[in-house]
């Protein structure tokens, strides 16, 4: 076994939630390792479709709702320091999102739960429901079976792995070490220090995080922590690049700066398959056309699964360990939309800050209740 | 720039428009390779730095031969045989879609 210099943190998992809070904590002035399994991963962070999303986040969990607008709120200036640092654009639009209806009922549904939300969280909670002629003048192309949409001007939307790229960049250029390939055998901790045993060498820290994505599940236990997560399916089309047409991203269909028509997504409860299947991807093209008649004769490039990271309430754990003091788990699904309070108001709060008050609520205990 | 190692003037032609005029391919070509022919190059610019492009692969892989056949936008030249009469026209960008503009 090869001996390893020593760092501050050891970070495991290098998906964008890693990927952000080693960021932030080489940005903050910490020695960071950063350790990341193979292409053999699932790697939600290559995958996901790329939204900063509000809308809806946080029904029943005001300090998830909180949470969420805080770091939508941070995005534009994160997106700005990551161009600056590495030159990367990350493709950034935040002029707002739409849920589109295709029936009264969902419409009403939608608009129920911002309500509920705004009450909830007591303060400036931003949205407006349109009806088709309305939502026709932000988005002229939407098609006669629309009845309307939710719009809340926070939500946007960012090129994913042009971000994963950006915070790759960043962590270098912050002399961030970056080991790749290398799969967790064992974690001990032992008077303060954490060993962290992979086939190519022991990584020696004294603080660690766990931010594996689905891997949590096995590691957390390693270090007196729980991550009861598990993966749920989705499953997303791309078009060849067509004329820009659609400026404010939804659910189920937004364009790239590059032009690309990407479309999903479903939500399928099946294990560790994160394949593809002509029933679901048939769904979504049938929904995304009667939003987008147009798209009716553009051409489908790519199609792709990918598994989301998802805790039995669908909110994020975060939580220090007491048994190992100094290790910490970090998992949620929405790692975009959270990035900028991942590098950080998390990043503080594991660097020894107060934990922020809207994350008191994220522990794995509300599991065991 | 190109031209056939076969013997020419053996087989059948057939006429088609690129751009409004006219070129002879041979019968039985690959649209590509009537368009290299008859010195068409690029074929058209990138969607996204607006580069030119060229055939790479000639064999449906690289799809950097897309063209416009007869009003259908991205078409790959290479995968379709030349038929009289047809209407090319080369691509500048990403492709239109029917109401876009």
């Amino acid at each position: 076994m090869s001996a390893h210099r020593e760092v501050d943190t050891l970070v495991i998992g290098g998906g964008i939630v890693g990927m952000s809070v080693a960021y932030g904590l080489a940005r903050a002035g910490e020695r960071v390792r950063l350790l990341d399994e193979g292409d053999d991963a699932f790697r939600a962070a290559r995958g996901n479709f790329g939204l900063v999303w509000v809308q809806g986040k946080g029904l029943g969990n005001a300090g998830y709702a909180r949470w969420t607008m805080a770091a939508a709120q941070e995005w534009a200036v994160f997106a700005s320091e990551l161009a600056d640092r590495t030159g990367v654009d990350v493709e950034l639009s935040q002029i707002g999102g739409l849920t589109m209806c295709l029936d009264e009922a969902e419409l009403a549904e939608r608009a129920g739960g911002l309500a509920a939300i705004r009450q909830q969280i007591g303060g400036d909670y931003r949205f407006e429901v349109l009806d088709l002629a309305q939502l026709r003048e932000l988005s002229p192309l939407v098609g006669p079976d629309v009845v309307g949409a939710v719009f809340c001007p926070l939500d946007g939307h960012v090129s994913p792995l042009r971000l994963l790229r950006a915070l790759f960049q960043g962590f270098a250029s912050l002399k961030g070490e970056l080991v790749a390939g290398v799969h967790v055998d064992a974690i001990d901790y032992k008077d303060g220090v954490f060993h962290v045993r992979t086939p190519s060498g022991v990584h020696v820290a004294g603080k660690l995080v766990l931010a594996a994505g689905l891997g949590n599940r096995d590691l957390a236990p390693l270090v007196g922590l729980d991550a009861p997560v598990k993966p749920n399916r989705g499953q997303i089309l791309v078009s060849e690049r067509v004329q820009p047409f659609l400026k404010h991203p939804s659910l189920h269909v937004r364009q790239t700066g590059e032009g690309v028509v990407q479309i999903g997504d479903s939500k399928e409860d099946v294990g560790y398959d994160d394949g593809t299947t002509l029933e679901q991807l048939s769904r979504i093209t049938a929904r995304a056309t009667r939003c987008f008649p147009l798209l009716k004769n553009v051409n489908i490039v790519r199609t792709w699964g990918a598994l989301r990271v998802m805790s039995p309430d669908g909110f994020p754990i975060y939580q220090a360990s007491t048994t190992c003091p100094g290790a910490f788990v970090v998992t949620c699904h929405s790692g975009i939309t959270l990035a900028p309070r991942h590098a950080g108001a998390l990043t503080q709060w594991i660097r020894g800050g107060i934990e922020p008050t809207d994350i008191h609520g994220f522990k794995a205990e509300r599991f065991h209740v | 720039m190109f031209r056939p190692i076969e013997p020419t003037g053996e087989k059948r032609t057939v006429a088609l428009q690129v751009e409004g005029k006219s070129i002879v391919a041979r019968a039985g070509d690959t649209l590509a390779i009537a368009l290299l022919n008859a010195g068409v190059t690029p074929f058209r610019q990138t969607p996204v730095s607006g580069r030119p492009r060229a055939p790479l692969c000639l064999m449906g892989v690289c799809f950097d031969c897309l063209v416009e056949v007869d009003g259908q936008q991205n078409v790959q030249s290479c995968m379709l045989e030349v038929q009289e009469g047809m209407q090319v026209q080369l691509q500048h960008g990403a492709r239109h879609m029917e109401g876009d503009v």
